[in-house]
């Protein structure tokens, strides 16, 4: 299983171009489920072999880097494949009955081939070892993104998909003229050998506006504080299906983009130390987590109060990383796992009362609790995790998060962080208690719940508990990534 | 049997309970008996673990290790198995009482009732038997859930509201300090193991470690030290059953628990004897029990003035804890088996009340002892308990707290103790005697009023039993609580 690097990336791309062929929708569900199969598999089976070696590197066409182009996967892309390819199973189990509903038949072909174009970019994005790549396959997911948003019912989604489009194309291109800075001013687009390259050259303005290019742009894709416009109207609107797979996967990407620049190719000491980007790291990420929260509160759609509550939880993981301590990157790393195990679980129920109700409004949850039992606790341990009760893997990163803070010693900064999980029980415990104990509304639906969802559903839940009670995997990857980043670097 | 299996059987009966009451929801017989049978078992387990047990050798149950080298563990030591034995015993006395209570009230959802109450327990046992912080707040976590369906059992807006109350201010608490101090201790000293003699001494600065101690008792919102006890008085709407044993007993005895075990096993005595803000604490502690005391005095309807009497001697147990004297942990630990016998009393009393004459103000009760004359004597005796007079169980904890405050110098407090077992006599005793003195409103009055349902009145002459012989046999539970600074 050499080619399993390429492998990972192809098959989703191929299996695009055979879904459009083959033109049938039951075909098509198909073939993403056993797409998404393959490509978890095949990151387990890497994530095994990175136990024995550090990296593994992929030559394509057997041109060695810099002049051809490489793949290249350590711990760190190991963590984000298994995050991508673990979500894109569970959504694809989901998304039969889900997609049948919401999506216009003649749409579902083209729904199908535009999930599996953005897991490809996703994955690509992740394993690359190209920085022009890296804006390659962003594109291509970013355009597939587009097109699935389009695709919720309601014509808001168009809109939302329209300003997505702006925002995400000015990301993007903001990040290729970054990586243009870092060639014209080295000769090379190959990451690690851009990484011993711009040291040279660093102590010059080309290379400060560089970072700050791919910084923002990134800071754009990952709907950093105040760059997140675009997020609440893509969650809000988008199909259920989508918008869980956008929630677990896509702004992490773009906080992996961020990592995999900052820390692996400008390094530890120009970013933090040349540029003092940790202290706007710690400032955007408290100022998201607060106002994100606050905005939660306030929201009486579900799925735009969860959007935001994203926004929040991406001001989680920024502020870990501003921490610029070993600590403070493992609590990142933790925390975009756990967080995609939270929404994933958090959108999936959500997207069952869609399902039945057609809506997502905080009020037609009334007394859902009763008729709706397994989807309503999936979503309380989902609720629980995302507040960070012990037990959950919320729990775990919060930890890690706390412990790193007072490394840090910013016990200010702990204390409000924790403060702000109370804002987190707030916005949960709305639904909680109009799921709950509000009487159910008249005129009860009576569409039966598909099992497929709530198996894919109850995955994600029973996910949660189960890293929070043994955090052996997420912590065991955590730590190599963070030590292997950490030695890049050094 | 050995130890380990002792530990789950304590923690899987409740938990049992809970799906066999699931199960049989269709035959209240069934569910009931089947309530009651959990909860002797469970004491016959507890009573087999004290009288096995030997604290010489302490066995740990290793549960889980969510993180690298903390692991969710049990161990047994003198202050859990107190708890244990109280809310063990109590426990089946209550099911008891809440049969009689339910029935006779007509009360909705018994069947959710009954499995949050068990799971509940499940919850207060995995607290007393934690070997480690993280153990401690997983299961402090889980009994704040597991009660909210109980405060909000009637599902009236008020309800809600308290629900609301309830959880925010025990959640905010926990989350925001308790949560932080624990990984503090964590980040300060590598462990959160409950160590003999403390962990934290020498770790840091002591100004630091005053902080820490302030973020650990305010964090415990279950101790419903002032400002944080508003969730208490709140916590009332719920059925009486739950008030006696979970916001008299179990929540709030976990709440002074923690904030015990804390003292004695992670700061150790000598080192909270050496901060100034256990000094400041033990006077905040003072203040909360005056002035509960005072504005208990100016409650009418029955259980707010018991549930502000629960605050107030709640900063008993604080201010015994706060002292750093050994004294202190002796008497902050007999009070927490002391009060649990006589506060579930007055409640059951309370409860009986409502039940048998659907009366909830002290002012209407004048010459109610004639029609319930058990219930009054029972609520009489629970009252003088409370204030520490002998023949009565009450009256060691006062004895040794008097004592320990003395051991401390610090006549405010000797002061403020004295003062407010004035005030408890007032408030308390004033209800009896309005029940067998007073002329009532009417001539009618007692017309048709009886004794409480039987199974009600069982409950209430053990747990009133429990106080006298607390008084008699205090040699065991002194002999256990000697143990604890071994």
């Amino acid at each position: 299983m050499t080619h399993l690097p390429v492998l990972i990336v192809v098959a989703p791309l191929l299996a695009a171009a055979l879904i459009v062929l083959l033109n049938n929708r039951k075909v098509a569900w198909l073939i993403t489920l056993l797409t998404s199969l393959f490509c978890f598999y095949a990151s387990v089976s890497m994530l095994e072999i990175l136990q024995e070696v550090d990296v593994i590197s992929y030559t394509l066409g057997g041109w060695k880097a810099p002049f051809g182009i490489e793949l290249r996967i350590d711990a760190l892309s190991a963590l984000m494949l298994l995050i991508l390819t673990g979500s894109a199973l569970l959504v694809s189990i989901y998304a039969l009955k889900s997609v049948e509903k919401e999506i216009p038949d003649k749409n579902q072909v083209l729904f199908y081939t535009a999930l599996l174009m953005v897991l490809a970019g996703l994955i690509g994005i992740s394993i690359t070892g190209d920085a022009f790549n890296v804006f390659v396959f962003l594109e291509i997911s970013s355009l597939s993104t587009y097109a699935l948003i389009s695709l919720g019912r309601d014509r808001r989604a168009l809109h939302a998909s329209y300003q997505y489009l702006m925002m995400g194309t000015i990301g993007a291109t903001f990040i290729l003229i970054g990586i243009g800075f870092m060639y014209v001013m080295t000769g090379t687009l190959n990451i690690q050998d851009l990484s011993q390259r711009l040291p040279a050259v660093a102590d010059t303005n080309a290379i400060r506006a560089a970072f700050a290019f791919i910084t923002i742009g990134a800071g754009i894709k990952a709907a950093m504080l105040p760059l997140h416009q675009w997020l609440p109207n893509a969650y809000t609107y988008s199909p259920s299906v989508v918008s869980t797979f956008l929630a677990a996967t896509a702004t992490k990407v773009a906080v992996y983009v961020m990592i995999r620049f900052e820390l692996s190719l400008f390094g530890i000491e120009f970013s933090f130390l040349q540029i003092p980007f940790d202290k706007i790291l710690v400032i955007l990420g408290t100022i998201g987590i607060l106002g994100g929260s606050i905005y939660a509160v306030y929201q009486n759609n579900v799925k735009r109060m969860l959007a935001y509550s994203s926004i929040a939880q991406i001001g989680y993981i920024l502020l870990a990383i501003g921490l610029a301590s070993q600590a403070g990157f493992t609590a990142a790393l933790l925390h975009i796992f756990n967080h995609a195990l939270i929404k994933g679980t958090l959108f999936m129920a959500l997207g069952i009362v869609f399902f039945r109700f057609a809506s997502a409004e905080l009020s037609i949850m009334a007394g859902i609790g009763k008729t709706m039992p397994l989807t309503m606790a999936a979503f309380t341990i989902g609720g629980l995790s995302l507040i960070g009760i012990p037990g959950t893997a919320g729990f775990v990163s919060k930890w890690y998060l706390v412990t790193a803070l007072l490394d840090a010693s910013l016990w200010p900064l702990a204390l409000l962080i924790l403060v702000a999980s109370v804002l987190t029980l707030i916005y949960v415990g709305r639904v909680i208690e109009v799921a709950y104990f509000r009487p159910t509304l008249k005129g009860e639906s009576q569409l039966k719940v598909p099992k497929t969802m709530l198996i894919a559903l109850w995955i994600f839940a029973l996910s949660n508990i189960y890293f929070g009670l043994n955090s052996d995997i997420s912590m065991g990857v955590s730590t190599l990534a963070v030590n292997q980043l950490i030695g890049v670097a050094s | 049997m050995s130890i380990e299996l002792l530990y789950i059987l304590i923690l899987t009966i409740p938990l049992l309970t809970a799906l066999g009451v699931l199960l049989c929801h269709q035959n209240p017989n069934a569910r009931e008996s089947l309530t009651l049978l959990g909860g002797i078992f469970l004491f016959f387990v507890v009573a087999k673990l004290a009288l096995s047990y030997d604290f010489e050798q302490t066995v740990t149950l290793t549960l889980l290790e969510p993180f690298p080298g903390l692991s969710l563990a049990l161990r047994l030591e003198p202050l859990g198995l107190i708890f244990t034995l109280v809310a063990g015993f109590l426990w089946p006395v209550t099911s008891l009482y809440a049969i009689g209570y339910m029935r006779a009230h007509h009360e909705k959802n018994q069947t959710r009732f009954y499995i949050a109450f068990a799971i509940s327990i499940f919850a207060t046992m995995a607290i007393a038997l934690s070997a480690n912080l993280l153990t401690l707040f997983l299961a402090y976590e889980m009994l704040t859930l597991f009660t909210l369906p109980l405060v909000t059992h009637a599902g009236t807006d008020a309800a809600r509201r308290a629900g609301w109350t309830y959880l925010g201010i025990l959640m905010t608490t926990s989350i925001g300090f308790l949560l932080l101090a624990i990984i503090w201790t964590w980040s300060l000293t590598g462990t959160l193991e409950f160590t003999p003699g403390g962990i934290l001494a020498g770790k840091a600065e002591l100004a630091t470690l005053g902080g820490l101690l302030l973020l650990f008792v305010f964090g415990t919102g279950k101790a419903a030290l002032m400002p944080f006890h508003r969730w208490l008085p709140a916590a009332m709407v719920a059925p009486t059953p739950v008030s006696a044993l979970l916001h008299a007993v179990a929540v709030v005895k976990a709440g002074v628990f923690t904030i015990m075990k804390v003292s004695v096993y992670i700061f150790g005595i000598d080192l909270i004897g050496s901060l100034d803000s256990a000094y400041w604490l033990s006077l905040l502690a003072g203040f909360t029990i005056v002035s509960a005391s005072i504005i208990a005095m100016s409650k009418d309807n029955l259980k707010a003035r018991l549930a502000y009497s629960t605050i107030s001697q709640l900063s008993y147990i604080i201010l015994a804890a706060m002292l750093g004297v050994a004294t202190g942990v002796f008497a902050g630990s007999l009070h927490i088996a002391m009060h649990a016998f006589a506060k579930i009393t007055l409640f059951f009393c309370a409860g009986a009340i409502l039940v048998s004459a659907h009366k909830t103000c002290v002012s209407e009760l004048n010459g109610i002892g004639r029609a319930m004359p058990f219930t009054m004597l029972a609520f009489l005796l629970a009252s003088l308990s409370i204030v520490g007079l002998p023949p009565l169980g009450g009256s060691w904890s006062k004895w040794l707290l008097l004592q320990a405050t003395m051991d401390a110098h610090s006549t405010v407090l000797l002061i403020v103790l004295l003062f407010s077992s004035l005030l408890n006599l007032f408030y308390l005793v004033e209800i009896p005697i309005r029940g067998f003195f007073a002329t009532p409103a009417d001539l009618n009055y007692n017309n048709g009023i009886k004794e409480a349902p039987k199974f009600s009145l069982i409950a209430i002459l053990i747990t009133t039993a429990g106080c006298l012989v607390l008084f008699f046999l205090v040699n065991p539970a002194w002999n256990l609580v000697e143990q604890i600074l071994r």
